[in-house]
């Protein structure tokens, strides 16, 4: 406790005074943009005419404001605003750096692409129940955990975001919304309040919840023990929340059960919100612990992905052999953050010592980065590799995820269930969809031309670098089995002919509607919006791989961000 | 003062794992509460616990004159309380809704979503 001379000290330096400069509140531009338009389609509920004409360019502008912020994080480094003028530590901060700067702008730009898709497949009806505002307030939610410098921000996102997807979940209430959404609720409610106990421990422990305080001090703390539970901790309660291995029971329980565009959503972004937390929580602020916990991370990377790949070949459902994908793509992602640390104190000091190395040498990497597309990230230590790879892979799966789901929803719309016993002949009635739906096939399953062949290169040869031959071996097993679920979508739902209709009664297909009016036009334009990111991150990689190098050198070396809050924070 | 309120935290987390672990959904709504309660009784406690003022300014005064309490477990709590609370009102709905549509509070019975025997895909065509 501090005594009263403290606290004159405190109370003098506690405030800033002076205005913000107005590119400053690009910061929390989109979590404001999404609230301002949530309120507004919230007050207009009565006329769900309205809503896709303000949905649409709400949308439109929360991408463009992601956008701006990318740019301005890549020009001049992490940014910081404090909430109500008060100084570090004692003010929330929001503190943008290029990890949360790439996950927000690709989590914009699919819920941009959802939202032109819903447009196009719901019903009036369906609208009336607060579709639009649902979305906006869970994308509230999304990018304000991308973008928060406070842990316990971070938890009050969480539950943003989660009542919102609550909303969205239920929506229809039927049967088996209300099964999945059960599971769903409860699951997800035990593990943000473990992440809240963890917070609790945290406070206990530090007396600050500022992220970049943490860092400072976590570095220099003696009390290794307690350090170790909380980062086992929020081990658990983020890995509950991205749907690792033994903790994703919730995932093909409810995915699986509310309206197509929101499954695309949730599967997009909801899990890879808990794969950021894990990344800038246990990796930036706890990097000793996290080199301990490497060969478990390992361990549960390798099983997850291999639950995912068994589990899509076991479905019939197109959308529950998706939901597998969904957690075979987590597994991927797990992986790389098990590289650099692995080997625990000797591969840690030496992902230092080589981080110091190339810190000297980063300006001169990053100018002739595109000389060589082959090694992707010159110079970079074990750590930075399997970072970049996993975040390289969570923005495509974020991508990737939701453009499956979409195209199932178009594909069950137009064969009119989405069960792979009965769906047939989609290959000769819709060409374009169907070569779309191989292109996300292709790159779901990490095959080249597309954008999950990179960071998957990236990731087996991380592991080789840092002698986990099995690790990468169950990388490119999982590739292998998930083409062969691939594979066997794209031959049974579009590549036979249409099988006897006698076989469609008996099949339930989940959350599946016949809609009035499928337009075409509104169903296809996301589906190629998403689709350009797809080729364009797999034949030209290098931009991406830069971007995701960056964010990756500013988690294990902290300094930029700590500096952005305690230095220029205004 | 600590170790009392840990101990007391420690048996809430019992009792509302316990809970949780039922298969009947109204036992786990009782978890959650409880384990809603655990929490806010646990940040209470990492906050430190002593018997000073309550931390307020007096009137003209810059500081609070003696030593206050930290305030800040307090708006964490407070935090955490309204959102345990919405989140405990939107699983009763939720349940009592699931329970009128499903028939059962029983989550083993609860296989709509994921029915059993559900088959493999056809293997070949």
């Amino acid at each position: 406790m501090a005594d009263s001379s403290d606290i004159a000290i405190l109370k003098a330096e506690a405030m800033v005074h002076g205005a913000f400069a107005p590119s400053d509140y690009l910061v929390i531009a989109p979590v404001a943009l999404c609230f301002l338009f949530g309120a507004v389609l919230l007050m207009l509920r009565k006329r769900v005419d309205w809503h896709p004409f303000i949905a649409i360019p709400g949308f439109a502008l929360l991408l463009a404001a992601d956008l701006l912020l990318l740019r301005k994080v890549a020009s001049s480094g992490p940014q910081t605003m404090m909430m109500g003028h008060w100084k570090p530590p004692f003010g929330i901060a929001f503190t943008v750096d290029m990890l949360g700067a790439l996950f927000v702008t690709t989590a914009g730009f699919v819920a941009f692409a959802a939202a032109i898709y819903a447009t196009g497949s719901m019903s009036r009806t369906e609208r009336r129940y607060g579709f639009f505002p649902f979305m906006f307030l869970m994308m509230g939610g999304v990018s304000g955990a991308f973008l928060t410098g406070d842990v316990f921000n971070l938890y009050v996102w969480f539950e943003v975001l989660l009542i919102g997807s609550f909303g969205l979940l239920v929506l229809g209430s039927k049967h088996e919304q209300l099964d999945g959404a059960t599971k769903y609720c409860f699951l997800n409610l035990v593990a943000t309040t473990l992440f809240l106990i963890t917070t609790g421990y945290l406070y206990g422990l530090f007396g600050t919840l500022n992220m970049a305080d943490i860092a400072d001090k976590a570095g220099r703390f003696e009390n290794d023990g307690a350090l170790l539970t909380i980062a086992v901790l929020y081990l658990v309660a983020f890995g509950m929340k991205a749907a690792a291995f033994p903790l994703n029971f919730w995932l093909p329980a409810s995915y699986h059960t509310p309206r197509f565009v929101v499954s695309a959503l949730f599967a997009g972004l909801l899990t890879k919100v808990g794969v950021y937390a894990l990344i800038r929580v246990l990796l930036m602020l706890f990097p000793q612990q996290h080199a301990d916990l490497a060969t478990l991370i390992a361990w549960v990377a390798t099983l997850t992905m291999l639950v995912g790949a068994f589990g899509a070949l076991a479905q019939s459902d197109l959308r529950r052999l998706l939901n597998y994908f969904v957690i075979a793509g987590i597994g991927t992602i797990f992986a790389g953050l098990a590289i650099g640390g692995a080997g625990g104190e000797a591969g840690s000091a030496m992902a230092r010592a080589a981080q110091a190395a190339t810190a000297g040498a980063t300006g001169a990497a990053a100018t002739g980065a595109a000389a060589a597309i082959t090694p992707l990230l010159p110079g970079s230590s074990g750590l930075v590799i399997g970072l970049s790879g996993a975040t390289f892979y969570a923005l495509h799966s974020i991508v990737v995820m939701t453009a499956l789901y979409l195209a199932a929803g178009m594909a069950a719309r137009i064969a009119g269930t989405a069960s792979l016993r009965s769906m047939g002949g989609l290959w000769r009635s819709q060409p374009a969809l169907a070569a779309l739906m191989l292109v996300f096939l292709f790159a779901v399953s990490g095959l080249p031309p597309f954008s999950g062949f990179w960071p998957k290169y990236i990731l087996v040869r991380g592991t080789f670098q840092a002698g986990l031959p099995w690790l990468g071996a169950a990388i490119l097993v999982t590739g292998f089995l998930m083409t062969i679920a691939s594979a066997r979508v794209f031959a049974l739902a579009f590549w036979r002919n249409a099988p006897e209709a006698e076989a469609a009664g008996s099949d339930e297909a989940f959350g599946f509607q016949p809609a009035g009016k499928p337009s075409p036009v509104l169903s296809m334009l996301p589906l190629i919006l998403l689709a350009l990111f797809v080729v364009a991150a797999g034949i030209a990689p290098q931009w991406l791989a830069d971007m995701t190098d960056t964010a990756a050198r500013g988690i294990v070396d902290p300094a930029a961000y700590v500096g952005s809050v305690f230095g220029g924070g205004s | 003062m600590e170790t009392a309120l840990s101990v007391v935290v420690g048996c809430l987390f019992a009792v509302a794992l316990y809970l949780l672990l039922s298969k009947h959904i109204i036992r786990m709504l009782l978890g959650v509460v409880l384990l809603g309660n655990a929490v806010n009784i646990l940040i209470f406690t990492a906050g430190r616990v002593a018997s000073v003022a309550p931390p307020l300014v007096p009137k003209g005064a810059e500081m609070p004159l003696s030593a206050v309490a930290n305030p800040l477990p307090q708006a964490l709590i407070l935090t955490a309380i309204v959102i345990s609370f919405s989140f405990f009102a939107f699983l009763l709905v939720l349940a009592y809704r699931a329970y009128q549509d499903l028939g059962t509070d029983d989550t083993d019975q609860m296989r709509v979503a994921e029915p059993e025997n559900d088959g493999l895909p056809p293997l070949g065509y």
